[in-house]
């Protein structure tokens, strides 16, 4: 039901997510944000069971905005998407399990661009792309095609725009708008909402 | 609370435990519970005091609620253990709106959903479990006026919704079956993006999300048909009252699990004002304060 789709470049990381916040058939909402911003360059796109996912990914966000006050600096995006997959593998095989996927993208100062693909049965992968959701299974392959290490901010997002015009066109579901989000060594840049032709 | 007495909670064990005058100070693990009702995320701490609610709401009854209870009880837990089965099978449902637009906030729902008031700028549509939404209704108003008496300003419509979502948060995954929409007015210190019209929606699954039109309920597709066409920001005051009267009504037809009249609130910054619509000719009016 829910797309996340990450790419990372050589000096970024683009990622996007869908914007429908569904209960049973409905879509009771259209402009749905799923991308939560942990720090200043890193954003933690989180996608899953309905209550799960706030409250899995504003945890995180609060404990590594805490890490940032007790420390004084931030954690990198390789140490927090250790401490998410570490937070889910301890709930894993308890009573009460988060049933969240998620994407971590960042940037780091010294390592660069990273993209890091988390599942519900708390995996953990660092990879240059990744998608979530039913749509995965109509990207990856596009992903594949294209993808480039050395690709170029606009490549990118043509390489995002061609996976989200086949959602439309073989998806049974709509996904009418996605939020797009650029993370460099800047920070993270909002980029235009991407929307179907059909309205 | 005197709902503890008529649900007979100080006859349950593990009642003593919880209150200040119990000398059973026990450090088993419990729900801790603050003033600033930081309630424990699924994760059990030692207990240090109570905010006034008893623990065992907190805590959701398990088919085996012997070994969540570690301590040895006086008497035999047996009868609590046990699942109790449904007397026949429940059937609820209901049609709830609300929607934001230039004149405040409307709420409107069919009499067998039920609309209430929880201070002058808040009012509640309830669908999913009657029992559930009236309890955490009466808690949730509790909560917000001890709020109020200790911070000496009213609780942000967000903030009512956070603290909702976080008291039920406990409850995934049980049978609580609480959906709520909360309409409200926020009335903002300075005029930031926080004061004006305001609509979340709060479920019992964790959902919370905020929003210009929500519908819940078996009756919401038909709902939304007619609300989706026909809404605007700019409707005026009548407009608005009709719209979600048609909107509720074409969804009382035509579900089967809806129906009777229909109940209306309208807030504004001045406060709520209730219709209820069960004449033909016109309305039983009801207003705040």
């Amino acid at each position: 039901m829910e797309y996340l789709i990450g790419i990372q470049g050589p000096d970024f990381v683009l990622v996007a997510a869908d914007n429908v916040a569904a209960s049973s058939i409905l879509q009771m909402k259209h402009d749905y944000d799923k991308m939560f911003k942990l720090s200043e360059k890193i954003l933690l796109l989180c996608v899953g069971e309905a209550g799960d996912t706030v409250q899995f990914a504003e945890y995180i966000q609060k404990n590594v905005q805490l890490y940032k006050m007790r420390n004084g600096y931030e954690l990198s995006p390789s140490a927090a998407a250790n401490f998410t997959r570490k937070n889910l593998a301890d709930y894993l095989r308890s009573r009460t399990p988060y049933h969240v996927n998620l994407l971590l993208a960042g940037y780091d100062d010294a390592d660069g661009p990273g993209l890091y693909y988390m599942d519900h049965l708390s995996s953990l992968a660092k990879a240059p792309f990744a998608a979530h959701g039913y749509g995965a299974f109509l990207t990856l392959s596009i992903l594949d095609q294209h993808y480039r290490p050395d690709l170029t901010r606009e490549e990118a997002v043509d390489l995002l725009k061609k996976c989200i015009e086949e959602l439309n066109k073989r998806f049974i579901l709509n996904l009418p708008s996605f939020t797009v989000r650029l993370i460099d060594k800047e920070g993270i840049h909002d980029l235009e909402t991407l929307t179907s032709g059909a309205k | 609370m005197a709902l503890e007495d008529i649900c007979g909670f100080t006859d349950t064990p593990v009642h003593a435990k919880w209150f200040p005058t119990s000398l059973f100070e026990d450090s088993i693990s419990s729900i801790h519970l603050t003033d600033n009702c930081t309630f424990g995320l699924r994760k059990p701490k030692k207990s240090e005091g109570n905010g006034g609610i008893p623990m065992d709401f907190f805590i959701p009854t398990l088919p085996n609620s012997a070994s969540f209870n570690h301590r040895p009880l006086p008497s035999p837990p047996a009868k609590y253990s046990a699942m109790v089965r449904r007397p026949f099978p429940l059937s609820h449902g209901t049609t709830t709106l609300g929607f934001v637009f230039q004149g405040g906030v409307i709420a409107a729902a069919d009499t067998r959903a039920s609309i209430t008031p929880i201070h002058s700028h808040l009012v509640v549509t309830s669908s999913g479990s009657g029992a559930d939404c009236m309890l955490w209704e009466r808690i949730l108003a509790r909560e917000i006026r001890l709020y109020q008496l200790r911070h000496r300003r009213r609780l942000s419509i967000c903030g009512t919704a956070k603290l909702l979502s976080f008291m039920l948060h406990p409850f995934k995954g049980t049978e609580v079956c609480v959906a709520l929409t909360l309409c409200g007015w926020d009335k903002g210190v300075t005029a930031s993006t926080n004061s004006g019209p305001k609509l979340i929606y709060v479920c019992s699954d964790g959902a919370r999300l905020q929003g210009d039109v929500f519908s819940v309920g078996s009756g919401s597709p038909y709902a939304y048909g007619v609300l989706d066409r026909e809404l605007r920001w700019c409707l005026s005051k009548e407009e608005a009252i009709s719209l979600a009267r048609e909107a509720v009504f074409r969804a009382t037809h035509r579900d089967a699990y809806s129906g009777n009249n229909v109940d209306l609130f309208h807030i504004t910054a001045q406060g709520w004002i209730g219709y209820m619509y069960y004449y033909r000719t016109g309305a039983l009016f009801l207003c705040c304060l």
